[in-house]
């Protein structure tokens, strides 16, 4: 399968957890959105040793998958995109921070190890809570809530239009691939002979196929203004919700939860 | 280049959205005046625009054959957008993908967008643009071959240089954005010095990719290159000594991202600073390494609550002489049920969603 094929089966795999019923996906956009950029924000400011507090927030994202009814297992795919830059980032700081902070036993945690544990959880902490945005909120809600937070207009319609229209090139590409390779077996990507063509083909057809757009999108009465549908109100529980869950994420991230619980045990 | 949200402190994230956004709202703004300026309908750009990005994305999926290396390369999407639809709506459509990228392909955080529109797309479309693609295009170089070949070079000239300009400044941008959130224990000129040279190749081959491409479009349908046409209307107006100072600038660039590859010295920035205590800059100032010379009455509130609030202040454990193991084997315990109750509410809620609380909706 090439990339193309397999970037238009992540859309339509995120396409379907959406359609899915759930109290996640009923939830307002806004509380989710703002519930998710809280998270994020409390968890990039965790400080860099800091990593039992850190692992408290894995909580969550557990609870929010669960509640959500979407498996785990749907976003470890996305891994491969993170880890390899955080990777080349963060190994450096066990060569580089010799610091003994931690001694478990007779292993001893250099503050460079520990502090790249700490990294590497906050980059999975942070793709598990997008991913959970993303597979509970369809692209008119996030639409919506671009427009709620005076994104223009024009970027949010862009935006919208360009989703729509990715799965089309995606496929398009995908087959003109499967079939470049099977004309030149063996090859591992496309000749430099072919360079400029593969993609000017399509690209030449693009644009005419974008003037064709526009043009059905005017016999259909568009008039720069493109409909966006509108979000269900916010109910009162809801809100409540949403703010105790802010409370907590806050909490959590002031007081050290994890070490307290460790503490009733260790004393 | 796509930054993750970890490799961003809320600042620095916060900081680069406000520039992102501004520059996003300066573009809306002057694509609206262009438009108003055509004599075409309003937002007859927009589905163009929507369809260039999509098939930018896709291009982007593409692995283009290196000769020699067994490696392959890709699309730099900033300058095939820029030099298409200009660097206004370009810059808008680059906002769309890596809006795409981040929510539905975890390719890069929501948090961590602004920093990578900066990174990936203003460089491309503004710097890359106004600094070499458009001035290289509408110059007289080359004129003496003809008109063609004089194009085609140019072509291939203006967008190797643009990308590779832009990818060294968007990876400047990723090694200082990331060493100001510090992150990496990585000092600052070591990290450059891997960055660059690493994005200088990558910026090559991304330049001939969308060279060739570029060449393509030309052969077929040079109307759609707008600079191409105006630079034969215009050409007596821009003179060789515009091209050759913008020629200068890349070579700057480049070039100081070469230098800073090859420097063995640690931390140029840090050194400067603390290191050099003979005729040292911290001695001359009165600044102090542990707050950069910061001292006021907020930061030191600030300070203050950091301290009580920081489970490890300053980063040490709290008691680690009295008891060396004994915060760590807390810490770690408490990880542990936490890990336990994230597993035990894992299986809860497989168990709820048997009973058939989650229904698909009904199509």
């Amino acid at each position: 399968m090439n990339k193309a094929e397999q970037a238009w089966r992540e859309l339509a795999s995120i396409d379907e957890l959406v359609t899915q019923e759930s109290p996640l996906h009923r939830m307002h956009p806004a509380g989710k959105l703002f519930l998710a950029v809280l998270f994020l924000m409390l968890t990039v400011s965790f400080p860099k040793y800091d990593f039992t507090g850190l692992f408290f927030y894995i909580l969550f994202p557990v609870v929010g998958y669960q509640v959500a009814g979407i498996p785990m297992r749907s976003c470890f795919r996305k891994l491969r995109m993170l880890l390899p830059f955080l990777c080349a980032v963060g190994i450096w700081n066990p060569l580089l921070d010799r610091t003994i902070l931690m001694k478990i036993g007779s292993v001893e945690l250099s503050g460079g190890v520990i502090s790249m544990i700490t990294l590497m959880g906050k980059g999975i902490l942070c793709l598990l809570a997008s991913f959970l945005l993303a597979a509970t909120t369809s692209v008119g809600d996030i639409c919506y809530v671009l427009r709620k937070i005076h994104c223009p207009k024009l970027l949010v319609t862009l935006f919208l239009l360009t989703y729509r229209y990715l799965t089309v090139f995606l496929r398009e590409v995908a087959v003109m691939t499967e079939s470049y390779h099977l004309r030149a077996p063996g090859q591992k990507g496309i000749h430099p002979r072919a360079w400029g063509s593969f993609l000017g083909q399509l690209l030449l057809r693009t644009i005419d196929r974008g003037q064709a757009l526009y043009e059905s999108m005017l016999l259909r009465g568009y008039d720069g203004e493109f409909p966006i549908a509108k979000a269900e109100q916010t109910g009162r529980g809801e809100l409540s919700v949403v703010i105790i869950v802010a409370v907590l994420l806050l909490v959590s991230r002031v007081c050290p939860v994890t070490e307290l619980l460790g503490s009733i045990f260790v004393g | 280049m796509h930054m993750s949200d970890a490799l961003l402190a809320p600042a620095v994230a916060a900081t680069m959205y406000v520039m992102s956004t501004s520059t996003a709202g300066v573009s809306v703004i002057k694509l609206r005046a262009e438009e108003r300026s055509s004599d075409g309908p309003a937002s007859v750009k927009l589905p163009t625009m929507a369809v260039m990005s999509a098939l930018v994305f896709a291009g982007q999926m593409v692995n283009y054959t290196i000769p020699g290396t067994g490696s392959s390369g890709h699309l730099c999407g900033s300058m095939l957008l820029t030099s298409l639809l200009g660097p206004w709506a370009g810059f808008l459509s680059m906002i769309a993908v890596l809006l795409i990228q981040c929510l539905f392909f975890a390719d890069g955080g929501i948090l961590a967008l602004g920093a990578n529109v900066w990174n990936m797309a203003f460089y491309g479309c503004f710097v890359g643009y106004f600094l070499i693609y458009r001035p290289i295009l509408r110059s007289r170089l080359f004129a003496k071959k003809g008109v063609n070949t004089s194009n085609r070079i140019k072509l291939v000239l203006a967008a190797v240089l643009g990308c590779i300009a832009a990818l060294q400044l968007g990876a400047f941008s990723v090694v200082i954005e990331t060493s100001l959130s510090g992150i990496t224990e990585l000092p600052f000129g070591a990290f450059a010095g891997m960055m660059q040279p690493i994005h200088l190749a990558i910026g090559l081959v991304e330049g001939l990719i969308t060279s060739a491409v570029l060449l393509f479009v030309y052969e077929a349908r040079p109307e759609l290159l707008q600079d191409l046409k105006e630079g034969e209307q215009v050409e007596n107006k821009v003179s060789y000594k515009a091209t050759i100072s913008i020629l200068a600038i890349v070579t700057v660039v480049v070039g100081g991202g070469l230098s800073l590859a090859a420097s063995t010295d640690p931390d140029g920035l840090e050194w400067a600073l603390f290191g050099n205590t003979e005729g040292g800059y911290s001695q001359n100032m009165g600044l102090d390494e542990e707050t950069y010379g910061v001292h006021d009455e907020l930061h030191d509130r600030a300070a203050a609550v950091r301290e009580n609030t920081a489970f490890m202040p300053d980063y040490s454990f709290a008691d680690e002489e009295e008891n060396p193991a004994g915060t760590g084997v807390a810490g770690l315990v408490g990880s542990v049920m936490v890990a336990v109750l994230a597993v035990a509410i894992c299986l809860a809620g497989g168990f709820l969603r048997r009973g058939g609380h989650h229904k698909k909706k009904p199509q």
